[in-house]
């Protein structure tokens, strides 16, 4: 049994939602938030959840944004909670309501953030009778949640939201949906929170085996060219600082995956860059070179290992996760660490000495200098990558930066250089395009002090373009970029290179002028073709108090490198020709 | 390495749709259900779930830390790796005209499986024993023409403590 502290620091609010009025299930769904230290809810009404949002109507305690879209919550939710690191939630209504939440589910689940998820379902007696609009959401997303519950009983609530709180933010973490039938939102009990959380079948490993522990230090000190994968669980553990002091005591190299970027300080000499599909030519064959590989919270995507088979050939594989069905799950593990990854390296720390890696560093500092990050530069275009590494010296790599899926993407996670962690966010276990410019604005939410800007596509930039609107009315000051190439960029990269130019359906030309669709939306839009231009520009949207949108327009034909095709081993890239 | 079949128990919270949570993952992660079995257990408000499956060791590994994951399960035990009983049950409706059935009964009782029902020209199987005594008994009473089989799954428990 385990009593997880409630986060209602203010005690007069406390004691004020603590009162055991006789209330309706809607009012003890907002206490129970609140209690939960809730203070931004994403959220989109409709006829199963209108109870609920009577209760949220004149509660001064309860901060809601209306999103134009179900789907523009949840990932807002998502980039609060990436931000954050608390846990974000949304509402959204039965039927239609609930199953445009599902991409944002998905995303949240193959990236473990914590959600709670709530959903109003039609009344009790009604389901099961195809009513208007009802859907199994509980049975449609039970593969993309970490839990899920519909509520049969409205003296269920209290006791399912701060259960629900728990499961979606200790482990693994990743998102809890609560299904509310319409009349279980009205019913009328007596408020009681119960501090105490006893789920039988719920006890997440946090502290590590010492043996295996143990085991990896003398793996440690026995290898010659060891390597860490730190991935985005060191960024959800909160355990940079932990990594840095590992890194520091035994002076092993360190490569962060996608989402572990932050997790890791990119000035620090030892750090080689991003592995796998787009990653650095150092870290790819520091991976294929090395003969210990510790993975830290990393779980060995396809987009890191590639060709499994040829996966790091050389090495023993350690793994320190939290989730013990990752550890052997891709790749075969000699020295399983399962347990919080913070606590891990602290256990790790107290012992750890430096690895015999000099010759190895050496070897991966000539590489590193030998073979750079680097694209085609001239003055007659605007290059995209010359956009990002402008983002990123004008803001200091000091940002929080959000980013759709595509080539964006990908030159935004190599030229961007970041240093601190949830500072970086983007989708990328299920890669959701769509995701980047409402996840920026629920970022915002949760940093109303610090800049954010969202790094977009053309393409993924009209998937939820409707939320400019929310921009707008609480001038949230998000600094939306577009990387306009006029068409699906990373599909254009692959059809080009996998598929011998064969062109099909890539061409974003009739989008709109995404100025024009900034404005439309009262958002100040600029548009920048040059070099000129977009210093011009970004420094104006940077000196702009509220949201700006910029449309970069670039070099069209540009493609990521480096790149490995699929069915490679991570060495095979292909480097572009610049 | 070798693929086996496995009978895994599954002690799990009996709550709605702890079987579709279940059962899904096996689907999802491209599990074999061979046959499930879930009933009451020993404990109020719990249900204990019997899974025969197929894998190497490496996917059973990854079969038991899967439904870890699923909060509603409580313990997960591979009970084939022990010593252990196995029970299947079926019912067989078979053709069997009054000329015919003191043939059937002989077969029935060398097996001894039981006659649960006589009706004007059938008669009703029922076996109890591993799948392996199922399969054959059903075997063996192809030939007169079964009309209809219904088979429980298996049910399966460690022996001794």
């Amino acid at each position: 049994m385990s009593t997880q502290t409630l986060k209602a620091t203010n005690k007069e609010l406390y004691t004020k939602l603590m009162q055991p009025d006789v209330i309706t299930g809607s009012e003890i769904l907002l206490r129970s938030l609140l209690l939960e230290g809730v203070d931004c809810v994403f959220g989109y009404p409709g006829g199963a959840v209108l109870y609920i949002y009577d209760a949220i109507h004149g509660n001064p305690d309860f901060n809601h944004l209306l999103t134009r879209h179900e789907q523009g919550a949840i990932h807002a939710a998502d980039g609060y909670a990436r931000s954050t690191g608390e846990v974000g939630v949304c509402i959204a209504t039965s039927g239609p309501g609930a199953t445009n939440l599902v991409t944002g589910i998905a995303t949240a689940y193959m990236d473990s953030v914590p959600l709670v998820v709530i959903t109003g379902n039609v009344m009790s007696t009604a389901i099961g009778t195809d009513a208007f609009q009802e859907a199994d959401i509980t049975g449609i997303t039970m593969p993309i949640t970490k839990h899920s519950y519909l509520v049969r009983d409205v003296k269920d609530i209290s006791k399912t939201v701060h259960e629900a709180f728990h499961i979606a933010s200790t482990g693994r973490k990743g998102p809890v949906l609560i299904d509310i039938p319409k009349d279980i939102s009205a019913h009328k009990t007596a408020f009681t929170y119960d501090n105490k959380i006893s789920i039988r079948g719920y006890n997440p490993t946090v502290l590590p085996n010492k043996l295996q522990v143990e085991r990896l230090l003398k793996a440690i000190d026995e290898a010659k060219k060891p390597v860490i994968l730190a991935g985005g669980g060191v960024v959800y553990a909160g355990a940079q600082e932990e990594l840095l002091e590992f890194v520091n005591k035994t002076n092993i190299p360190t490569i962060t995956t996608l989402l572990g970027i932050g997790g890791f300080p990119s000035s620090n000499d030892l750090w080689l860059g991003m592995p796998g599909m787009h990653g650095t030519y150092t870290a790819n064959k520091a991976i294929q070179n090395c003969d210990l590989l510790i993975g830290i919270g990393a779980r060995f995507d396809d987009r890191v290992t590639m060709k499994v088979e040829g996966f790091a050939p050389n090495a023993k594989i350690a793994h320190i996760d939290v989730d013990p069905a990752e550890v052997g799950k891709v790749v075969e593990t000699a020295i399983p660490c399962v347990g919080d990854v913070k606590k891990v390296l602290e256990l790790a720390n107290q012992k750890a000495k430096s690895a015999q890696s000099e010759a190895w560093i050496e070897e991966l500092q000539k590489m590193k200098k030998e073979f750079p990050l680097k694209y085609k530069d001239d003055n007659k275009h605007l290059k995209p990558q010359y956009v990002i590494e402008m983002i990123h010296e004008t803001t200091k790599g000091e940002a929080i930066v959000t980013t759709d899926v595509g080539q964006h993407q990908m030159w935004s996670a190599q030229y961007y250089r970041f240093n601190h962690p949830r500072s970086w966010i983007t989708s990328g276990g299920l890669g959701t395009m769509g995701f980047g410019f409402p996840a920026a604005i629920g970022a915002q939410m949760g940093n109303p002090d610090r800049l954010v800007v969202s790094i977009n596509g053309d393409g993924g930039m009209q998937m939820c373009s409707q939320e400019l609107a929310i921009c707008a009315i609480h001038n949230i000051p998000v600094k939306i970029v577009v990387i306009n190439n006029q068409v699906l960029g990373m599909v254009r990269q692959w059809q080009e290179i996998i598929y011998d130019n064969r062109y099909s359906h890539i061409d974003l030309s009739g989008s709109p002028d995404f100025v024009k669709l900034a404005e439309a939306y009262g958002v100040k839009g600029l548009r920048a073709t040059n070099k000129e231009e977009a210093q011009k520009a970004w420094q104006e949207a940077l000196d702009t108090p509220g949201p700006v949108l910029i449309d970069f327009v670039v070099e069209k034909h540009e493609n990521v490198y480096p790149m490995v095709k699929q069915g490679s081993t991570i060495d095979e890239m292909l480097m572009g020709d610049s | 390495m070798n693929t086996t079949k496995h009978t895994i128990s599954i002690l799990v919270n009996n709550q709605p749709g702890v079987l579709q949570r279940v059962a899904s993952l096996f689907g999802r992660r491209g599990f074999n259900i061979e046959s499930i079995t879930v009933g009451k257990s020993e404990e109020e408000g719990l249900s204990r779930m019997i899974i025969v499956t197929t894998g190497d060791d490496h996917k059973l590994e990854q079969i038991s830390k899967q439904l870890y994951k699923v909060i509603d399960v409580i313990k997960v035990i591979d009970i084939s790796a022990n010593p252990m009983v196995e029970r299947e049950l079926a019912l067989i409706k078979v053709n069997a005209e009054p000329s015919i059935r003191p043939e059937i009964i002989g077969v029935v009782e060398t097996f001894r499986a039981t006659i649960v029902d006589i009706g004007p020209k059938s008669i009703m199987v029922q076996v109890v024993g591993d799948s392996e005594k199922v399969k054959a008994m059903v075997e063996l009473l192809k030939p007169y023409g079964v009309i209809q089989l219904t088979r429980t799954g298996v049910a399966a428990m460690i022996r001794g403590v």
